[in-house]
């Protein structure tokens, strides 16, 4: 059979998925654009509304100091978690990772349902506070930035143990073992042998957390109460309130940009198709 | 093993951190139980009168139930769509096929409101808002990256050899992927299955852009309920759905327990 032939064979099944991906998914987003130049008047002045608005660079801020304060407890948390999981839990160690995954399962929006059930005003915690006398009025945990934090912790902390479970399984042993036959102590050999081999997989977890914070939406609108406007809630706080789609288009353009320029910088440090093409 | 400080630390640390992953979760099944009409512990004694409201209710039952078919044709179709789809990359194995691998992963990258903005401007023109299969579609396209990734992942451990041998004793393409690829990547299908219909069936801010009043779906029911009247019913909905996945996870753990087992023997 002539090769050429075969290949389009080959193609005809590639086909039909990438046909419907580009046409149904990747022409509308990259179409946000076009409403960006062109709603509700033809030109760039939804971008120097953009530019110019203080409330907007607020949201910016607050979004990307909320994603890095994720990433980087996720990270101290996820760490640990991975490595007692595969160094120290020999018997526990399904039961670990069967409770790093169970929460995985549950839906985003029922773990902020609990998170609202506990932290709210007369949730609780509060609720057990002012029973056991210990405040009298009940703290704010929600409506907030500590109450978004802690929630967001809470759903991306799985995306960060598993890429580095992934690559603390690749480390053998072997190593530590000789740096503590050479005379190391174990928090040296941890440091200066073990530590520096798990850097992809940190990388790749805070890379994976990172970006997903970035343009998450339905924890920070439900814990933060519109108080905690994150850059995807302003977005559709611009579209419902104000029916301002050329805005919340512009603002999703630079949302975009931006995501696409972290995983541009990041590529270089990072492992982009073990992060995100080959990951299980 | 001597019990180290560093090793005590990351041990106790572990199981902190994992009582922060799941207490918070379980806290909706004693509120689920509760005899009042708020939010809140059981007061005086426990009651399921939220669990009968759920299945009294013909809107929350409706909205379940579109949930559920939804994400069963979601989990079809982009399973027969992402599988057909790796399994030609796999054979090209060049950069154009990489460059697809990568064009199919995009859903992951963008975020949920952008996308749904985009979807949404594009399906008033098709003239697919609040319609079953404008979701249908949306859902479609955001499983096809969790489908592809394990589906590729099953495929990469096959042996090219093996297909080519059916290919050279005289077996057409279709004969070869039926009865040799298909076969032997089933794990991997299932796996991209499962996580298809979870994606349909959790996901909520599409279906926030896309429907209207004609389409209701659980996350939708949910949400709604939150941002109006944080009523009980939803820690009932909530704790079926926990229960479920905590007897999932502990049927997989004790799996996997059984499995590390020696065999009597």
């Amino acid at each position: 059979m002539p090769r050429m032939n075969e290949k389009l064979r080959y193609w005809m099944l590639v086909l039909p998925a990438l046909a419907v991906m580009i046409f149904f998914y990747i022409w509308p987003v990259l179409n946000i654009w076009g409403i960006s130049v062109t709603e509700p008047a033809t030109g760039l002045g939804n971008y120097t509304k953009m530019f110019d608005s203080n409330a907007v660079r607020v949201s910016f801020m607050l979004t990307f100091r909320i994603a890095a304060i994720t990433t980087v407890v996720c990270l101290l948390l996820g760490y640990i978690l991975a490595y007692t999981i595969s160094n120290f839990a020999t018997k526990a160690r399904p039961l670990m990772l069967g409770l790093v995954l169970l929460p995985f399962w549950v839906s985003v929006l029922i773990r902020s349902f609990a998170w609202i059930v506990l932290l709210g005003r007369s949730g609780l915690v509060n609720d057990a506070l002012m029973d056991t006398g210990l405040i009298a009025t009940p703290i704010r945990f929600m409506h907030n930035e500590t109450g978004v934090l802690i929630a967001m912790v809470h759903v991306m902390l799985p995306f960060a143990v598993l890429p580095m479970l992934t690559n603390m399984r690749g480390i053998p042993g072997s190593y530590m073992k000789a740096a503590r036959g050479l005379g190391a102590s174990e928090w040296r050999a941890f440091r200066d042998v073990y530590f520096p081999q798990t850097l992809p997989g940190v990388f790749s977890g805070g890379l994976l957390v990172f970006v997903l914070s970035l343009g998450f939406y339905i924890t920070p609108a439900l814990l933060g109460g519109g108080r905690v406007m994150m850059i995807s809630e302003y977005i559709t706080y611009q579209i419902q309130e104000f029916l301002n789609w050329g805005l919340g288009a512009a603002l999703s353009v630079a949302l975009l940009v931006a995501t696409a320029i972290i995983l541009f910088v990041a590529g270089r440090f990072v492992n982009l198709r073990k992060t995100f093409l080959e990951r299980n | 093993m001597p019990r180290s400080p560093l090793r005590i630390f990351f041990a106790t640390g572990s199981w902190a951190i994992l009582a922060f992953l799941v207490l918070p979760i379980l806290v909706v099944i004693p509120v689920s139980l509760t005899d009042t009409a708020f939010i809140g512990l059981p007061k005086e004694h426990l009651s399921l009168q939220h669990f009968d409201t759920f299945l009294h209710s013909p809107e929350w039952l409706q909205a379940t139930w579109t949930s559920i078919w939804i994400g069963i044709i979601v989990a079809a179709a982009s399973t027969a769509l992402g599988t057909a789809f790796c399994i030609g990359c796999w054979f090209l194995s060049d950069r154009a096929a990489t460059i697809a691998r990568w064009v199919m992963i995009v859903p992951i990258l963008v975020p949920p409101v952008v996308q749904s903005l985009g979807f949404y401007k594009f399906w008033v023109t098709l003239g697919l808002i609040d319609t079953h299969f404008g979701v249908i579609l949306a859902h479609t396209l955001l499983a096809l990256p969790y489908v592809t990734i394990s589906v590729f992942a099953a495929l990469t451990n096959l042996d090219r050899r093996i297909p080519q041998a059916a290919r050279n004793l005289g077996a057409p393409l279709i004969l070869a992927i039926r009865t040799v690829i298909l076969p032997s990547i089933r794990p991997g299908m299932i796996t991209g299955a499962i996580f298809a219909f979870i994606v349909s069936f959790d996901e909520i801010v599409g279906v926030l852009f896309l429907t209207v009043r004609r389409v209701e779906t659980l996350p939708k029911m949910i949400w709604e309920g939150i941002q109006e009247s944080v009523d009980p019913v939803i820690a009932a909905v909530a704790t079926i759905l926990v229960i479920l996945t905590l007897l999932v996870t502990a049927a997989a753990v004790a799996r996997s327990y059984a499995a590390t087992k020696p065999h009597p023997s």
